[in-house]
C-alpha cells in the first residue's frame, strides 16, 4: 500500500513537470500566434487587439498559472484552427485512439504469450531461434514500414481489409474494428517480439526450476506442466515488459494514425503541432503525458498483484 | 556447460553477425557512392513515363513524376545514414561521459544525475520530439539533436551500471592506492573495461536512431517532402499506394533491411559479450 501511495503522489508531481515543459516549449514557438490566427492579410491593429484579448502581453508565469488552472478545472480553451472547444475535440480523438489501442492490446497479449511459451518450451532449438530472431527483426522495424507492407498485401492485393481506418458513419462496432485491423496489426507486430522475449525468458527459468521437473516426474505432460506451472510464472516478468510496450504503442499511435487516416489523439498531436494550434497541442500533450504515466503505474501494480511474493512482502 | 555452449553460441551468433554486417556495409557503400551507381538522375522528371511498373528500363518502376524508383532508393540511403550515425555518436559520447561521472563520483552527483535522467525518461519522447520540432523548425541539426537527446539517458544508465561494477574491483583499488586521481583513473582504468558495454549500447542505439530518423521523416518532421530519403518517400508516395505500390514498398523494404541488419549485429554482439562474461 505504501508503494502505491508513493507512486500515486508521484503522478501529479511528474505531470506538473510535464506541464512546465509543454507550456514553455509551446510558448517559445516562433511566430506571432495572433498573426497565425488572423492570417497574413490582417492589419497590425487587429493583430494587436487579438493579442490583448488572448492575454499574450502578460508575463509568462502569470499566463502559465492561468493555463494550468484552466487545464485542471477543464477549461481547455478553443482550437485556433478548428474553432471548436479543445476539450470535446481531445476527448473525442482520445476515445477513437483508445478503441485502436484496446484492439491492438487484445491481440498483442495472446500472440506474444503463445509465441514466448513456444520459444521457451523449445529452448535453444531452431523453433526458439526462429521466434526470437523474427521478433527481434520485426521489433526493430518502424511501424509505418510494417503498416505499408500490410497495406500492400492485405488491402491492395488480397483486399481482405479496408485501407483506411475510418469506417463510414453509423457502422457497427464490428465493421469499425474491421477498419482498425491493419493499424492494430502494425502496432502488434512492433510490440510482439519484445514481450515474447520476456515471456520466453520467464518460461525458460520456470521450466528449469525444481517444481517443473517434479511435476514432469509426477507424469504430467509437457503442456500440462506449461499450463499449470510455467504460464503464470512466465507472465510475471512479461507484465512489466507489457507496460513498456504500451508506452511504445502510445507513441506508435502518432505514426499509425497518420498512415491509416485514423482520427485519433496521435494524429491530433501531430496536426496541432504543425498548424501551431497551441491550445490543442498543449491539451493533447498533457492528456498523452497523463495517460503515459497511468500506464506505467498500472503495469507496476499489475506486476505486484500477479506475484504473491511481492504482494505479500509489501503487506508485511 | 560453458565449454560446450560457447562454441555453439559463437557459431550461431557468427552467422547472424556476418549477415547483419554485410547488409550494413552494403548500404554504407551505396550511401557513399550512389552518384556512380544510379542508372538515372534521382530527381529527373519524365512526364512521359509516370507510374511505370517494374521492368527492364526501370527496374523498380517509376513514381508520379516519372522519376526512377531504383535510383531514388539508392540516393535515399544517404540522408538516413548521415543522421543516424551522427545522432548515435553524440548520444554515446555524452551518455558515456555522464554515466562514467555518475558511477565514479557516486554520492550526491550520482543522485542528482540519476533523478534528472529518470525525469527525462518519464517524458514520452514522441511528445517531446513533436514539441521541439514545432518550436525549432525542421532541419537536419534539430533531427540529430532530438534523437541524440532521447538516447543519452539510456546510454548513461547502462554505462553507470557497468562503472559501478568495475569500481569495486581490485585493479581499481590498486590504481587508487598508487595515487591515481579519480577522473584520470576513470578514463585510464575503468573506461577500457566498460568499453564492451559502450559498444553494445552504440550498436543498439544505432538501430533505434535509424528507426527514429525514418519515422521523423515519415511524419514530415525530418527530411523535407520530395527528398529521396526513405521515410519521406514512403510518406510522399503513399497516396498512390493502389496505383504504384512499388514506389512505397521499395523504400519501406530498404528501411526494414537496414534495421534488421543492425538488430542482428546488436543481438550477436550482446550474445558474445554475455557468453564471454559467464
Amino acid at each position: 500500500m505504501r508503494f502505491l501511495l508513493r507512486r500515486l503522489v508521484a503522478v501529479p508531481l511528474t505531470l506538473l513537470g510535464v506541464s512546465v515543459l509543454v507550456f514553455v516549449t509551446t510558448e517559445l514557438v516562433p511566430g506571432d500566434v495572433a498573426r497565425t490566427i488572423l492570417g497574413r492579410e490582417a492589419s497590425a491593429e487587429s493583430v494587436a487587439r487579438l493579442r490583448g484579448q488572448l492575454g499574450l502581453e502578460r508575463p509568462l508565469p502569470a499566463r502559465y498559472a492561468d493555463w494550468l488552472g484552466g487545464f485542471v478545472t477543464g477549461r481547455w480553451g478553443e482550437s485556433y484552427t478548428l474553432r471548436v472547444p479543445v476539450r470535446d475535440l481531445v476527448l473525442d480523438r482520445l476515445s477513437a485512439s483508445m478503441l485502436l489501442a484496446a484492439l491492438a492490446f487484445a491481440l498483442l497479449v495472446p500472440v506474444a504469450v503463445t509465441l514466448g511459451l513456444v520459444a521457451g518450451v523449445n529452448h535453444d532449438r531452431p523453433m526458439d531461434r526462429l521466434v526470437s530472431v523474427t521478433g527481434l527483426a520485426l521489433g526493430a522495424t518502424p511501424e509505418f514500414v510494417t503498416g505499408v507492407i500490410l497495406l500492400v498485401v492485405f488491402a491492395v492485393r488480397l483486399r481482405w481489409f479496408p485501407a483506411s481506418a475510418k469506417a463510414p458513419d453509423g457502422s457497427s462496432l464490428l465493421a469499425r474494428l474491421g477498419h482498425l485491423a491493419l493499424p492494430a496489426f502494425s502496432l502488434v507486430v512492433l510490440c510482439t517480439g519484445y514481450v515474447a522475449r520476456h515471456v520466453r525468458a520467464g518460461a525458460v527459468t520456470a521450466i528449469e526450476s525444481p517444481y517443473a521437473s517434479a511435476a514432469e516426474l509426477r507424469g504430467l505432460t509437457r503442456w500440462q506442466v506449461v499450463r499449470r506451472h510455467v504460464l503464470r510464472n512466465s507472465t510475471i516478468s512479461a507484465t512489466s515488459a507489457l507496460g513498456v510496450q504500451l508506452q511504445f504503442l502510445l507513441g506508435g499511435l502518432v505514426t499509425v494514425e497518420l498512415l491509416f487516416n485514423h482520427p485519433g489523439i496521435g494524429a491530433l498531436l501531430l496536426s496541432s503541432a504543425v498548424d501551431k494550434d497551441l491550445p490543442t497541442l498543449q491539451a493533447t500533450a498533457m492528456v498523452l503525458g497523463l495517460l503515459y504515466m497511468l500506464i506505467v503505474l498500472a503495469a507496476d501494480v499489475a506486476f505486484r498483484l500477479l506475484d504473491p511474493r511481492i504482494r505479500l512482502g509489501a503487506a508485511s | 556447460m560453458t565449454a560446450i555452449a560457447l562454441p555453439y553460441a559463437r557459431r550461431r551468433h557468427g552467422a547472424a553477425l556476418g549477415i547483419g554486417a554485410a547488409i550494413i556495409v552494403a548500404w554504407a557503400v551505396v550511401a557513399a557512392f550512389w552518384p556512380q551507381l544510379v542508372p538515372y538522375e534521382p530527381d529527373l522528371l519524365d512526364p512521359a513515363s509516370r507510374f511505370l511498373p517494374p521492368g527492364s528500363a526501370h527496374w523498380l518502376g517509376t513514381d508520379q513524376f516519372g522519376r526512377d524508383t531504383f535510383s531514388r532508393l539508392l540516393a535515399g540511403s544517404r540522408p538516413v545514414l548521415l543522421v543516424a550515425p551522427a545522432a548515435t555518436a553524440l548520444a554515446v559520447v555524452a551518455g558515456a561521459l555522464v554515466g562514467l561521472a555518475a558511477g565514479t563520483y557516486g554520492g550526491v552527483v550520482d543522485e542528482i544525475v540519476m533523478r534528472v535522467l529518470d525525469a527525462v525518461v518519464v517524458f514520452p519522447s514522441i511528445i517531446a520530439t513533436v514539441l521541439v520540432v514545432a518550436l525549432a523548425g525542421r532541419s537536419v541539426t534539430v533531427m540529430v539533436l532530438v534523437i541524440a537527446a532521447s538516447f543519452v539517458p539510456i546510454v548513461a544508465r547502462s554505462v553507470r551500471a557497468a562503472t559501478l561494477v568495475e569500481r569495486e574491483k581490485s585493479y581499481v583499488e590498486a590504481a587508487r592506492l598508487r595515487g591515481e586521481r579519480s577522473w584520470g583513473l576513470t578514463v585510464r582504468e575503468i573506461l577500457p573495461n566498460v568499453s564492451s558495454t559502450v559498444i553494445v549500447e552504440a550498436t543498439s542505439r544505432f538501430g533505434d536512431a535509424i528507426f527514429a530518423a525514418a519515422t521523423l521523416s515519415f511524419l514530415g518532421l525530418g527530411q523535407p517532402p520530395g527528398s529521396p530519403d526513405w521515410g519521406a518517400s514512403v510518406s510522399d508516395n503513399r497516396l498512390w499506394l493502389q496505383l504504384a505500390p512499388w514506389t512505397v514498398l521499395a523504400p519501406a523494404l530498404a528501411i526494414a533491411s537496414l534495421v534488421v541488419g543492425i538488430a542482428l549485429v546488436a543481438d550477436a554482439l550482446r550474445g558474445r559479450w554475455e557468453a564471454g562474461r559467464s
